[in-house]
């Protein structure tokens, strides 16, 4: 109870603070528009990229908001080098704040900025021609897909930045990992595309789960059974990069 | 070993603690009592933040035993932290955050809420003097305004023992003066037992009713600092050499052989000694060493202060311990 109610106001702390960087706040905004944009016109002539879609558009739209999610996750930990560096970790850690509650917040604040980030991508979409083809169910599922997504990265980046705990280190191990992940998932194109050997490994890719779930949600309105499979692999991987930064905790600690 | 008391705020019992190549503990023991300030004194490395760190349960000890208020801080971490406050020796504030934020989540940390909460802040705000600061952004504050934010953090929810750790390093001496004020007046006003650690010799004795003095990872000498003062029969004599002179060391040599030097050093163009009297031994240290063709430019004698106790328990000069390793 109390770890759920820490958890809360330092979501409410990081909102906040975040409200206050006007620059954080427009790249957030922009940065995924230009991804649709940019991709959305380079293959927009190439019809096979379709892959059952009615425009490229349509297809890319679900895809460039799991990309959003899971960029913004693997970023994430940034908060957390921030956070070490100016003694706020060890400020929380001597004072009975839930290591747990601390990751968390961090987790939720990614997955909250990633279902904004997908607002503005289906509404843009949605003036591109974009349409849900799954309803309203189908706009959850794309918001699920996106917090969970973000989630499993933002408690993947906050244990490594927990063991790294420099800035330099943790934006080289985040382009190391988030760059060949993209390309080893249909965000771009679709499976049937794919050599065989990125199509086996890009089942085992948690980006490409997410992508699989809103791209049903988005393109094909269904199958519902196979998308719910894919919300829950990314829930139970949401736990688990969740509970190695708790754990990641020990490590700092035994630093200090 | 100290035999665990009641009265003791805060108990080490032969606390150990190796990172990779550095002994930071080497077996510290000390205890603080209930309500009194205490200073941990001893230069960068001596292992003060160390000390503090295992207190605060930020890090666990290799071996040794540590009760903050009765509880072990190994066994019952999360007891100790709703009963200490800790000012680290680097600011913890949340520099986009305000005052008034920081502190309310603090106190939400430390599962306080509603209005109790709410006039805490107010009262901490206006007995740290941030009232005016209270609702701007904590990035605008200035280093000595941090500090005091910093103290008020560790004190939102009433704590029984208070860490704070280098407290004035950084801050110029204005406020460093102004931090000292504030510090004896919270220990009184909120009936306090501080742990205070310090490099300023100054500080400590001004602050601390009772100083331990931490040199490589152990406690080499604990009392007040007039018991430690006392405890040094004698005064020290500084002796200043002509500046054009480069032959201190031999110079030192020459002193040692004066009856009654003892603990001569050399520091620059200047040796220091301690002599059973001051007013006596001059004339016979001046003449010695115009007879060995040293030109002297001052001399002074003093009675001992926490400096010349350290040097005397220590065999080092305060300032010259090794920087190396964790602080």
């Amino acid at each position: 109870m109390q770890t759920i109610r820490q958890t809360g106001w330092m979501v409410v702390r990081q909102g906040r603070n975040l409200m206050r960087e006007p620059i954080w706040i427009a790249m957030m905004i922009i940065q995924p528009l230009l991804w649709l944009l940019l991709y959305g016109q380079l293959f927009s002539k190439v019809t096979p990229l379709h892959a059952g879609a009615s425009s490229y558009i349509e297809f890319l739209t679900p895809g460039i908001i799991c990309m959003n999610a899971f960029f913004g996750g693997s970023w994430s930990g940034m908060a957390m080098i921030s956070d070490l560096d100016r003694h706020v970790i060890d400020r929380f850690l001597a004072a009975p704040a839930s290591r747990l509650a601390i990751i968390l917040s961090q987790v939720v604040r990614a997955g909250v900025t990633a279902i904004i980030q997908a607002i503005i991508l289906l509404t843009i979409g949605y003036l591109l021609g974009v349409r849900v083809h799954g309803g309203v169910l189908g706009v959850l599922v794309v918001f699920a897909a996106a917090f969970l997504l973000a989630s499993v990265f933002a408690g993947f980046s906050h244990g490594i930045a927990l063991l790294l705990r420099r800035e330099s280190s943790m934006i080289a191990t985040a382009n190391f990992v988030s760059l060949p992940l993209m390309f080893l998932s249909s965000i771009l194109i679709g499976a049937a595309l794919m050599p065989g050997w990125i199509r086996q490994v890009s089942r085992f890719n948690p980006v490409n789960w997410g992508v699989q779930a809103a791209r049903n949600a988005v393109v094909f309105d269904g199958p519902w059974g196979q998308t719910a499979v894919y919300l829950l692999l990314l829930l139970a991987a949401t736990a688990a990069t969740s509970a190695f930064a708790t754990w990641s905790f020990r490590a700092y600690q035994r630093s200090i | 070993m100290t035999r665990l008391d009641a009265v003791d705020a805060i108990v080490t019992e032969d606390l150990h603690k190796r990172y990779k190549t550095v002994q930071a503990l080497d077996g510290v023991s000390f205890s603080v009592r209930e309500g009194e300030v205490f200073g941990l004194l001893g230069p960068n490395g001596a292992g003060k933040s160390t000390s503090v760190r295992v207190l605060t349960t930020l890090t666990k000890p290799d071996s040794g035993r540590a009760l903050v208020a009765g509880e072990d801080v190994v066994r019952h971490p999360n007891r100790v932290r709703h009963m200490i406050g800790y000012v680290a020796q680097d600011s913890g504030v949340d520099w986009e955050a305000t005052g008034r934020e920081n502190l309310l989540l603090q106190g939400r940390i430390h599962a306080m809420g509603g209005t109790g909460l709410h006039k805490r802040v107010d009262e901490l705000l206006g007995l740290l003097g941030l009232v005016d600061a209270a609702d701007r952004v904590a990035r605008g504050y200035s280093g000595g305004m941090k500090r005091r934010l910093d103290i008020a953090l560790g004190l939102v929810h009433k704590p029984r023992v208070l860490f704070l750790d280098e407290p004035t390093t950084g801050l110029d001496p204005e406020a460093r003066a102004a931090m000292w004020v504030e510090v004896e007046r919270l220990a009184v006003q909120e009936n306090l037992t501080i742990l205070l650690t310090t490099h300023y010799l100054e500080e400590a004795d001004r602050l601390a009713e009772r100083v331990a003095i931490v040199s490589r990872g152990k406690v080499v000498v604990e009392g007040t600092p007039e018991e430690l003062k006392a405890g040094l029969h004698g005064e020290s004599v500084t002796v200043q050499l002509d500046g054009t002179d480069t032959r201190a060391d031999a110079a030192a040599e020459v002193v040692r052989t004066v009856d009654g030097t003892t603990e001569v050093k050399v520091e620059g163009h200047h040796l220091r000694a301690r002599v059973p009297n001051g007013a006596k031994a001059i004339p016979a240290i001046l003449s010695t060493l115009e007879s060995h063709g040293f030109p002297v430019a001052a001399v002074t004698t003093a009675r001992p202060s926490l400096d010349d106790v350290y040097l005397h328990y220590t065999g080092r000069e305060f300032t010259a311990e090794d920087e190396e390793g964790k602080s």
